[in-house]
């Protein structure tokens, strides 16, 4: 019997797994961000002198897991397993970024959902008694994103107000199973939905409805409201999503008004950036969680935060085939 | 808000939400920039007709020039910002159309002359070219049994 299973979706740790550290990598755009001082590295260019786009997201994801295990001063051989996927085709930053680290790794594609996807793989594993180290990473660049999914970044055209621009970063978190830290005390695993949206330009109202599955899903599952969190922070739903959520939310009762926000409102600033609907990508929620919500955590200004991820399962060769944009949401409550 | 059942319902809802791009602003940004480069090709028509050039070679010296200077400000990280501001304004005229090639070039040329920069040329380019010739000879095809009827 599933003794740890609570509802339908949502698993309950007996021993809930620590956030031991984490460590955050961000472009220099990010880096001019309102949430630049919690980051642990900013990049001067995008290239960070490498020759390629993919290239560079590989180093990130190294350099960033590197930083991670650094901060604790644990080893390669340390870490029981790796979870990490990226944006790109055959999630290859992550690969190529972890090939010299010889630690068993688990390639997760989630779309921009991966990093919680690996948090709540890593803690599943963790409470299982499978491991007591587990790297969860994951990481996008605006660069080889728009590469693959869009234009040339040279090519002169103009992007409709809805659209999101992809965060440039990896974040990565050591999860452990003693010591001090946030724990990790449930985790909500989505499902995929549909609600026909085919508009690559709005990807917030593509995964909206994903999170509201989720986030309702794990206050059915867990019996718990709203107003038990500090904070309940989606992906990367950029403002149209945020204002969705919101929406869908209260007409399913549920009233986040006062402690909902989204990791892509938040990295960026609206007014100066230039950035439409917010950021998006694997490194939205990473950074911003590894980054701005990690130190609030250890700071204690938010004790209890649902940290819910969303992502867009979907290829170029799917939207040009006129196929709808796939959401799903994996969600965590950490709590000090 | 209404309640959202369907696909439809939503996509709806989702439409309402979404604010639409500015098009009138777009338009007349479109308008004065794209009116600026053509008064720019007239200039450089000029130019090459009075050092000596008849009209018809003027006309192809002035879509070379403007070719390289499209090119050129796609190599400076120019034109891609002259794109944002203008829109169609910098993307209808033969600038435009040499930031569509030149664009890729730079984009693809991490997976070599082969199979980045020559395969993906035209990524970008290609649809235009294809439906333009086949435009061009259906337009031919009408006008030949027009003109061969009379």
């Amino acid at each position: 019997m599933a003794q740890k299973k609570l509802g339908k979706q949502t698993v309950a740790f007996s021993n809930p797994p620590i956030i031991s550290s984490t460590y955050s990598i961000v472009g220099p755009k990010e880096g001019e961000g309102p949430l630049a001082k919690y980051f642990n590295l900013i990049l001067e260019d995008e290239f960070w002198g490498e020759k390629t786009w993919e290239k560079t997201e590989a180093k990130i994801v190294k350099e960033c897991i590197g930083g991670c295990l650094g901060n604790e001063k644990v080893s390669n051989d340390d870490i029981d397993f790796l979870f990490s996927g990226d944006l790109l085709n055959q999630c290859v930053s992550s690969s190529f970024g972890i090939r010299e680290r010889n630690i068993p790794y688990l390639g997760l594609f989630g779309a921009c959902s991966t990093f919680v996807e690996g948090m709540a793989l890593g803690a599943m594993t963790i409470d299982g008694g499978m491991a007591d180290n587990i790297v969860a990473s994951t990481s996008s660049h605006f660069c080889s994103a728009e590469k693959q999914f869009r234009f040339p970044l040279e090519l002169g055209n103009q992007r409709p107000p809805s659209s999101q621009w992809t965060v440039t970063g990896s974040g990565t978190a050591l999860l452990k199973s003693s010591g001090t830290g946030p724990k990790i005390t449930h985790a909500t695993i989505g499902k995929i939905i549909d609600m026909g949206i085919k508009d690559a330009n709005n990807m917030g109202a593509a995964m909206a409805p994903a999170a509201v599955d989720t986030l309702y899903q794990h206050f059915i599952d867990t019996g718990r409201t709203p107003d038990y969190y500090d904070l309940i922070l989606t992906g990367d739903l950029g403002f149209i999503g945020k204002q969705i959520t919101l929406e869908l939310m209260m007409s399913r009762g549920f009233d986040l008004k006062s402690n909902y926000n989204d990791c892509g409102c938040l990295i960026f600033d609206r007014e100066t950036q230039d950035v439409h609907s917010g950021g998006s990508g694997c490194g939205c929620v990473a950074t911003t969680f590894c980054g701005y919500i990690f130190n609030q955590l250890q700071e204690k200004t938010f004790r209890k935060v649902l940290l819910c991820a969303t992502g867009a399962l979907m290829s170029p060769t799917t939207a040009q085939q006129n196929e709808s944009i796939l959401g799903i949401a994996h969600a965590v409550s950490i709590e000090v | 808000m209404e309640r959202i059942e369907t696909k439809k319902d939503y996509q709806d809802y989702v439409d309402k939400i979404t604010p639409n791009s500015r098009t009138a602003f777009n338009i007349l940004k479109a308008f004065i920039v794209g009116g600026l480069i053509c008064l720019g090709g007239q200039f450089i028509m000029d130019f090459w007709e009075a050092r000596g050039l008849a009209q018809t070679d003027a006309a192809s010296a002035t879509s070379i020039t403007l070719i390289f200077i499209g090119i050129l400000l796609t190599a400076l990280n120019i034109y891609s910002k002259i794109g944002k501001f203008a829109g169609a304004g910098s993307i209808v005229p033969i600038t435009g159309f040499a930031n569509s090639i030149a664009s890729p070039a730079i984009e693809f040329k991490s997976e070599g002359l082969i199979l980045g920069v020559g395969a993906k040329l035209f990524q970008i380019a290609g649809p235009v070219l294809v439906y333009g010739t086949a435009t061009s000879m259906l337009v031919g095809l009408i006008y030949f049994l027009f003109t061969a009827s009379n």
